[in-house]
């Protein structure tokens, strides 16, 4: 049973197992729905998919593999009310209109001529063409229907049922991004992991009296500090140059703002100066002093860039060297305050490593990040976090 | 025993499935779903209108697993063993009975509720995959192994904080409650305010759906939320002219502070209504 359901699934990457399938049997043997398709299609859902932003995939496989099983469901044929055949023709047919039509013959031969439309139109619009509305609307709505300029419309009422699972109605959800950020969640996690660790400098007063208790004598038993968790403050590099990479950053910043709860961003644009700001559209508009955020965040911060570095040397080393504004301190300035005030600190730089020695800017910045600056491959990544969790002296 | 919702709680047909699924079959349900989309409430109601006594469990982030089998209270034994009391010779005397304990050993089939597990340690639902899946545990001091006569009625909630772990998603049926779209948001209203005016619900409505839509908000305001703004407007009388108002100087509905909960969404919503301001002029 289902086994082409399931297959599917798995085909479109949602992991059902063979114990999901076990349950769906069990779930139908034991009869916990009626036996229609819409039940089915909660039962099954609730059984499958454990994430919802799988939910939108799994109404397309669904509605793929189960396609045409229930053609006689909630399709029925719909009987065309006469009366509002005629209210229609009365409606939208002019005079000259309502005469040639007359030639045609009889009253009841003109409606079931329109009649044959309809249904003919309903036949298409089964058959993908949509001619009327969007994803299978009534027919009697008031898209325009134009046979041979003579536009039928109005409301008529009688909706007709669409089945839920192709309304995909969690099609906003779809987290296909995360596929290709998987890697880079898991590299990520390094960071949270190891923020668990670290040197038995905690006494463990549960265990402690547990351990007395138990023995008899003292039994001091130490723990190492569990930190809350890890605080990021990533700064991004937007426009210019650093175009070819958004993708890449794209997921990278999907990646970390899922698998972090303090996490600040910021963007810059080539180097960073006295402002920064979260929301590009109104970057000019709207910036947050760099001092707000050195004195609002506390050390144990952690420190991200990302961007290229490839600018100008000037834009980093000299006052009012900046592109796009006039800076009255240098790049260097600020860039020695923001390492300084947050010790553990990382430049990822999504340009090849290879590359990184023929442009004067990137060595500039890798010399005032102490050399950590590291390549946006995951092994970069992996290295960066490896250095932003050691233990700053 | 068949959910189909409760006079105070509209559930949607998906949810009647999940929810008759989990009961039939007693594996955990586990819901998601936004802040304030009725969540919890839903192990209340299932209790309810199955007629189920409901244990609650909630987890923080300091929660471990074991605090919900059972705790040995060592220190309580160590001090009643210098007190010389006699209690201090069975070690039964020092068990703790945890939630799952006590769902287990319920004389009556009882609802038992496990809110917001992703606040927990990740380990923490992996801790819990073999006494949910068994629906029994074995405490080692005493020696002896609880397990439930009948399987419980599990329902667990999750707010997405953390991901669970994947061999814990498998044992369990899972619901996403969406946000209710206008129709099943009329019902609930109904449900809650037999008696309110319609002409206000729909323009409560209208300011509600429209503050959901602006962009870069940081917290929408759900149902709940939706249901609080309700009652204060009802309290405070207000006069529906107020809501009526097509002046954009008053973009920010009245009473603003139960839909909008932090500083940074009020401030962008009179941002809005500033520029609004502007574009009349």
């Amino acid at each position: 049973m289902f086994f082409n359901f399931m297959d599917e699934l798995r085909a479109a990457g949602i992991n059902a197992s063979l114990k999901e399938h076990l349950v769906l049997l069990e779930a139908l043997d034991k009869e916990v729905i009626r036996r229609s398709p819409e039940e089915f299609y909660y039962l099954s859902r609730a059984t499958v998919v454990k994430d919802e932003g799988l939910l939108d995939r799994f109404d397309q496989v669904f509605s793929k593999v189960f396609k045409g099983i229930e053609t006689s469901y909630g399709t029925e044929e719909e009987e065309i009310p006469l009366e509002w055949l005629k209210a229609v023709a009365e409606k939208y047919l002019s005079e000259e209109e309502m005469a040639e039509i007359e030639k045609l013959g009889t009253w009841e031969e003109l409606m079931d001529t329109l009649k044959e439309r309809l249904e003919e139109q309903e036949k298409r619009h089964e058959g993908g063409n949509k001619w009327i509305g969007t994803g299978g609307t009534s027919p009697y709505g008031n898209s325009g229907y134009n046979p041979e300029g003579v536009r039928i419309g109005g409301e008529g009422g009688q909706k007709k049922a669409v089945k839920v699972w192709d309304k995909r109605e969690f099609a906003n959800l779809d987290n296909t991004k995360m596929l290709g950020t998987r890697n880079i969640k898991v590299a990520l996690r390094r960071l949270r992991k190891f923020a668990r660790e670290g040197a038995q400098d905690e006494l463990d007063i549960r265990s402690t009296i547990d351990g007395t208790a138990k023995k008899g004598w003292l039994d001091i038993h130490m723990r190492a500090e569990r930190h809350n968790a890890v605080k990021l403050l990533l700064f991004l590099d937007v426009g210019g140059s650093m175009d070819p990479f958004i993708k890449l950053c794209e997921e990278l910043f999907s990646a970390a703002t899922s698998e972090f709860k303090n996490l600040e961003f910021f963007y810059f644009h080539n180097c960073p100066y006295e402002g920064v700001w979260k929301d590009n559209r109104r970057r000019f508009s709207e910036r947050t002093q760099m001092w707000d955020i050195l004195h609002k965040y506390g050390h144990d911060y952690k420190l991200i860039f990302v961007g290229d570095a490839s600018m100008s040397p000037y834009e980093i080393t000299h006052p009012g060297g900046s592109v796009e504004h006039f800076n009255e301190e240098a790049g260097v300035t600020w860039m020695q305050r923001l390492t300084n005030t947050y010790p553990a600190a990382a430049w990822l730089n999504p340009v090849p490593e290879k590359q990184w020695g023929y442009s004067q800017s990137v060595k500039i910045i890798r010399e005032l990040m102490n050399d950590r600056m590291y390549g946006l491959t995951l092994e970069g990544l992996s290295d960066a976090m490896k250095e932003l969790t050691r233990k700053q002296g | 025993m068949r959910f189909d919702g409760t006079d105070d709680y509209v559930a949607t047909d998906d949810l009647k499935v999940a929810v008759n699924a989990a009961v039939t079959l007693r594996r955990p349900l586990l819901v998601k779903g936004e802040p304030g989309t009725g969540k919890t409430v839903l192990a209340h109601e299932i209790a309810k209108a199955t007629g189920a006594p409901l244990i609650e469990w909630n987890v923080k982030s300091t929660t471990k697993a074991h605090q919900g089998l059972y705790e040995y209270d060592a220190v309580a034994r160590l001090r009643d063993g210098q007190l010389g009391d006699e209690r201090v010779h069975d070690i039964s005397n020092y068990i703790r009975k945890g939630k799952l304990w006590e769902a287990f050993t319920s004389p009556e089939l009882p609802v038992l509720l496990i809110d917001e597990i992703d606040k927990a340690d990740i380990e923490f639902p992996n801790d819990l995959l073999q006494e949910l899946d068994r629906m029994e545990f074995h405490v080692y001091e005493t020696k002896e192994t609880v397990k439930a006569a009948e399987r419980p009625i599990v329902v667990i909630t999750s707010n997405n904080e953390k991901e669970l772990p994947d061999a814990f998603l498998r044992r369990c049926f899972f619901h996403y409650i969406k946000f209710p779209d206008r129709e099943t948001m009329q019902e609930i209203i109904n449900v809650h305010f037999p008696d309110i005016q319609g002409v206000l619900v729909k323009k409560a409505m209208d300011i509600f759906y429209d503050v959901r839509d602006v962009p870069g908000l940081k917290k929408k305001p759900s149902t709940s939320e939706l249901l609080d703004w309700l009652k204060l407007l009802l309290s405070e009388d207000m006069p529906l002219d107020v809501l009526q108002s097509k002046d954009p100087s008053k973009a920010i509905p009245p009473l603003h502070g139960a839909l909008l909960k932090n500083e940074q969404d009020v401030m962008l919503f009179e941002r809005l209504a500033f520029m609004a301001k502007r574009e009349a002029r």
